[in-house]
């Protein structure tokens, strides 16, 4: 039998595979076939009976989500079916169709959230009768509490089950369901509690009507007032693509796009809710501490104290560039602070050995990215995950993960912490001693054709942490996950939690010959350093810098800035066209949805203005001008949305130089501890600070029970 | 129907299945591999139900997914689905009244009034909790219609009064045995039965008038019955029924034809005839009727000693005679004869 089928769809031959649906044929011959149960990404329910077709000869329309193309039979002379989508038998069919789907649906599209990205709407005006011939009283619903994320208006559902099966299969919490039957079939959580997915907001892109909603974009615009731009999320080290939707100076949602590399089409709920975070806490004037306290200075003013300061000895000043930093202000800031002979920077924060051993000798790029590539373990047979857990440190590629457990096998182990991941694993150990003997999983990675071995940042940490990443790649040589040549595959990688992490190690970000750690001069609470500069640093705990004087550079008035001696205000990932490099090499840009609030300017153009007044200036006059002399310094900055993947497999062939130390049987911790309030806009998301109390409360309960 | 929900309150916290359930419980686990037993979801939920005085708790239902390893949504769902699991108290004794339309027809509303008046309204449990009710779809004893399920017992063919008296004693803790409440066996007709109860229907003796049956040939070839018989087992014996009524038939219209004899078929010996009554009732040989016993008589047996006395070729003409293909030693006229023949002297 031949793996393809052809037919002919409104008199176009087409040859498909057997496997395909008759809607992805119909579709793969030009047709729109209207849907509102059918989701590529879900599995097939056949309920809405909105995809009706007419196949010639058959009794009764079909329904061409759930028709598998392969079980078609020929026409009795043989020739390949003919499928009708279109005309008089397929309209009156749908027009039946969108008949029953009104009855009980509300008609306050006036008020409803959903009214102009509606595909009810949409496909009502397409193929609903212009009146209602239904004379009995419509039936009501209740509406159903699913946390703080997603407003229910349940009247409106049409019962498609997409956030039915979107719970169950991709986010992997069974925990939306339909309850009773007929008339009265409702959807609903268990007894109503929340949803603890890190997924939940896209079960309010799959409702195809205004029945999930999100709760707190509820009534704040409409969707033909927004403006749209493309950009990057900063929230994880995936570096999703989102859609960001303005009005105004004010971002009013955050939506996925579709990178089928990256997020697919999914975005985790930081992303996708942090907005009203961009709003909240801003830095918009330069600042000034006096006598204790911080008054607003004007920009001249700000950066004359900060240029007086960065004239002082350069071995007395440090820089640290924090999760959100971009590349084009920390190699602004790295140029100049080079310039001035300073030599402490650093961006591993938490003391990750990454990008330089303990020792200092360089390491390769490879090290430190995740050369497997986010799509790569779907082709991946085993996934060891060390002291990462993807979970919480990217949500979206969790899902990714489970869906490779759950349709293509793969076998999963973990050393560190265990969690609920939403898959099964074999637990190996909560320390990095597990790596010199996984157990029964040491068998699963050496008869894998495709092991895939990643590093969370947390196992980096510490004074084991190069030893872990070392033992690791040694792991990876051993059971054969790096393969150069035909069959390249590059099994071995780091799963970075933050947008600045790999940007900052490939713009070398680290301290200079002679420079100290942040490790080591936090271990002395930065004794010797008289001036620190942060760029958006607020996750460290501020007692680490002892009595400097604090130049904070960021968005957000957060731990930073309420210890800062000076602040200088920037503009946010939504206000400023910045580079960053996702956790997979990927470098990508961000395009400005909004202006930056008050007199907050791109980082790099602080650092330029800076230069001039210390009489060291910048080389570049633009934002242009930095992003060639960064591609010209570092090559990998080069290509734009692209992930290096099985390029990196010669390198990681090499051994990577021998470590200082041995593993430690100390436990290994994923960084991070509440999912939703990792950065500062986070943090200044009300939104957010629902969701972690809500998050607690439950755990509460649970640890109660 | 109604929106289904929990009745939390009256759910309480706890529930534990009771000691005596767990051998049906690992009975059912029993029946689905380890990995799939989710598939016990609704005999469990039954079991739990009935160890929670017939209806089902929130807790309930939770200890049946986490025995199941099941989250709890994919069980409320099963739970909220089937109306037979009940999600709100019950009484002792729960009426489940039919009220389809046979029942309907049957004086099922009249009853739902006697419910009404008696307990209540419907799922609410009354005063003394020993009763409640609900209308149910059909229960499957049309023929007993009207009727009600009380607990797990069927009560049939009940009127107003009788179940006025059924509630009433129920109420006051009186057992009632379950069953028909009008004189009737099972699903016979009321009283003594009044059709079918002519004795000759099953002596033989009315002839089945039938001429034609569905689907025969007009005229049934010779070749084709003998042909009949070589068939698989099963058709032989539904043919050769058929046959054989052709065949008596054949043998009434065409008395005169007589077979040949010869060595292997002899004509019985005929003996005379008899004063009327002095004849012995052939129709006592099983197999002889009347049209028999008289075509026996017209080639002159009368008596039981005359067929005890037939050899083989003598059965052999008979069968010829009548086409009957072996039927008299089937059915063993002859040894028939003898006992008779034996107790007629006696």
């Amino acid at each position: 039998m031949s793996d393809t089928f052809k037919l002919v769809v409104d008199g176009t031959e087409v040859e498909v595979p057997r496997n395909y649906t008759l809607l992805q044929a119909c579709e793969e011959a030009g047709a729109e076939i209207p849907r509102f149960c059918f989701h590529e990404r879900l599995s097939v329910a056949g309920n809405c009976r909105m995809c009706l077709v007419q196949w010639v000869g058959a009794p009764k329309p079909i329904a061409s989500c759930a028709q598998t193309v392969g079980d078609m039979r020929m026409n009795p002379d043989g020739s390949p079916p003919n499928i009708n989508t279109k005309g008089d038998y397929v309209e009156k069919a749908r027009n039946g169709v969108m008949e029953f789907l009104l009855i009980n649906h509300p008609l306050d599209c006036p008020i409803c959230d959903q009214g102009g990205e509606c595909d009810l709407q949409d496909q009502a005006v397409a193929y609903g009768r212009a009146g209602s011939r239904y004379e009995l009283n419509k039936r009501a619903v209740e509406d159903k509490n699913m946390g703080p994320l997603v407003k229910t208006i349940m009247t409106r559902c049409i019962q498609c089950t997409r956030c039915v099966r979107f719970a169950a299969e991709v986010a992997g919490v069974e925990e939306i369901g339909m309850i009773s039957r007929g008339e009265d079939a409702e959807i609903t959580t268990y007894l109503e509690k929340s949803l603890t997915s890190e997924l939940s907001g896209n079960v309010i892109d799959l409702c195809p009507v205004g029945a999930l909603t999100s709760k707190p974009y509820a009534f704040n615009a409409r969707p033909w007032e927004l403006r749209k731009t493309e950009s990057i999320d900063v929230m994880d080290g995936l570096g999703s693509a989102i859609r960001i939707d303005a009005k105004g100076a004010a971002v009013m949602r955050i939506m996925p796009r579709v990178n089928e590399e990256v997020n697919e089409e999914w975005l985790s709920d930081k992303s996708r809710f942090v907005w009203d975070g961009l709003s909240r806490q801003r830095l918009d004037k330069p600042y000034i501490r006096e006598n204790g306290k911080l008054r607003a200075a004007s920009w001249n003013e700000a950066l004359g104290v900060v240029a007086e300061k960065l004239k002082g000895d350069a071995s007395k000043i440090a820089a640290f560039a924090g999760d959100l930093a971009c590349v084009e202000g920390m190699k602004a800031s790295k140029d100049l602070l080079s310039s001035l002979g300073v030599t402490n920077l650093d961006s591993r924060l938490s003391g990750q050995s990454l990008g330089l051993t303990p020792s200092g000798e360089a390491l390769p790029r490879e090290s430190y990215i995740l050369n497997p590539t986010l799509m790569g373990v779907e082709d991946a047979d085993a996934l060891l995950l060390i002291g990462a857990n993807p979970r919480t440190e990217a949500a979206v590629w969790n899902a990714r993960i489970r869906k490779a457990w759950l349709w293509n096998d793969l076998q999963i182990g973990v050393v560190g912490e265990p969690h609920d991941l939403t898959y099964d694993y074999m637990h190996i150990s909560s320390d990095a001693t597990g790596l010199k003997d996984l157990g029964a999983f040491g068998d699963v990675l050496k008869n894998a054709k495709r092991p895939m071995i990643v590093v969370g940042e947390g196992a980096t940490v510490g004074e084991a942490g190069y030893a872990t990443l070392k033992a690791a790649h040694e792991l990876a040589l051993e059971c054969g996950a790096i393969v150069a040549g035909e069959e390249a595959w590059t099994g071995f990688g780091v799963l970075h939690n933050s947008a600045s992490g790999v940007g900052a190690l490939d713009v070398g970000f680290l301290p200079a010959e002679g420079g100290k750690s942040a490790a080591a001069l936090f271990e002395t609470k930065c004794s010797d350093i008289e001036t620190v500069v942060l760029l958006g640093v607020d996750e460290i705990p501020m007692s680490q810098l002892g009595d400097s004087f604090v130049i904070y550079v960021g968005s957000h008035g957060d731990a930073g800035a309420s210890r800062a001696d000076v602040i200088l205000p920037a503009a946010a990932y939504t206000e400023k066209a910045a580079t960053y490099v996702n956790t997979e090499g990927r470098v990508q840009m961000t395009t400005p949805a909004v202006q930056p609030k008050g007199d907050a300017k791109e980082e790099w153009a602080i650092f330029r203005a800076l230069s001039a007044m210390v009489g060291k200036t910048l080389p570049y006059d633009s934002a242009e001008a930095l992003r060639s002399a960064l591609s010209e310094a570092v090559p990998s900055f080069a290509g734009l949305n692209f992930a290096p993947g099985v390029a990196g497999a010669e390198a990681l062939s090499a051994a990577l130089p021998a470590a200082g130390g041995a593993l430690t049987d100390d436990p290994i911790y994923s960084p991070v501890g509440d999912f939703y309030l990792t950065n500062p806009i986070a943090r200044a998301s009300s939104t957010m600070a629902e969701c972690s109390l809500q998050k607690q409360t439950l755990e509460v309960s649970a640890a109660a029970e | 129907m109604a929106v289904r929900r929990f009745d939390i309150e009256a759910g309480g916290d706890s529930f534990e299945f009771a000691a005596e359930t767990e051998d049906k419980i690992s009975f059912w686990l029993g029946k689905y591999p380890e990995d799939r037993k989710r598939s016990a979801v609704i005999p469990l939920l039954w079991l739990a139900q009935k160890d929670n005085a017939g209806w089902l708790s929130e807790p309930a239902m939770r200890e049946v997914a986490e025995r199941l390893e099941m989250p709890y949504i994919r069980v409320y769902e099963v739970a909220t689905f089937y109306t037979m699991f009940r999600l709100k108290p019950v009484g002792k004794h729960h009426v489940q009244l039919c009220g389809t339309t046979p029942c309907m027809l049957r004086g099922a509303n009249d009853l739902k009034e006697v419910c009404k008046s008696k307990i209540g309204k419907p799922f609410q449990v009354n005063e003394s909790g020993r009763l409640s009710w609900e209308e149910v779809e059909c229960l499957g004893a049309c023929v007993n219609g009207a009727m009600v399920q009380i607990n797990d017992y069927y009560y049939e063919d009940l009127s107003t009064d009788s179940l006025a008296e059924i509630l009433d004693k129920l109420e006051n803790g009186v057992d009632v045995e379950p069953g028909n409440f009008v004189a009737r066996e099972r699903s016979a007709p009321e009283g003594d039965a009044i059709t079918l109860i002519d004795s000759a229907l099953y002596d033989g003796s009315v002839p089945t008038g039938i001429s034609s049956l569905p689907n025969m040939p007009s005229e049934m070839p010779e070749t084709s019955l003998k042909a009949a018989g070589k068939v698989t087992p099963a058709v032989k014996k539904a043919k050769s029924v058929k046959a054989e009524k052709v065949a008596a038939e054949k043998a009434v219209k065409a008395a005169d034809e007589m077979p040949e004899e010869s060595e292997t078929q002899k004509r019985p010996e005929a003996a005379e005839a008899p004063s009327k009554g002095a004849a012995d009732d052939l129709e006592a040989i099983s197999g002889i009727g009347p049209v028999l016993a008289k075509k026996l008589n017209s080639l002159g047996i009368f008596y039981f000693s005359q067929i005890a006395g037939w050899g083989e070729a003598e059965m052999a003409w008979i069968d010829a005679y009548l086409s009957f293909k072996g039927r008299v030693a089937r059915e063993g006229w002859i040894e028939q004869a003898k006992e008779l023949a034996e107790k007629g002297k006696s």
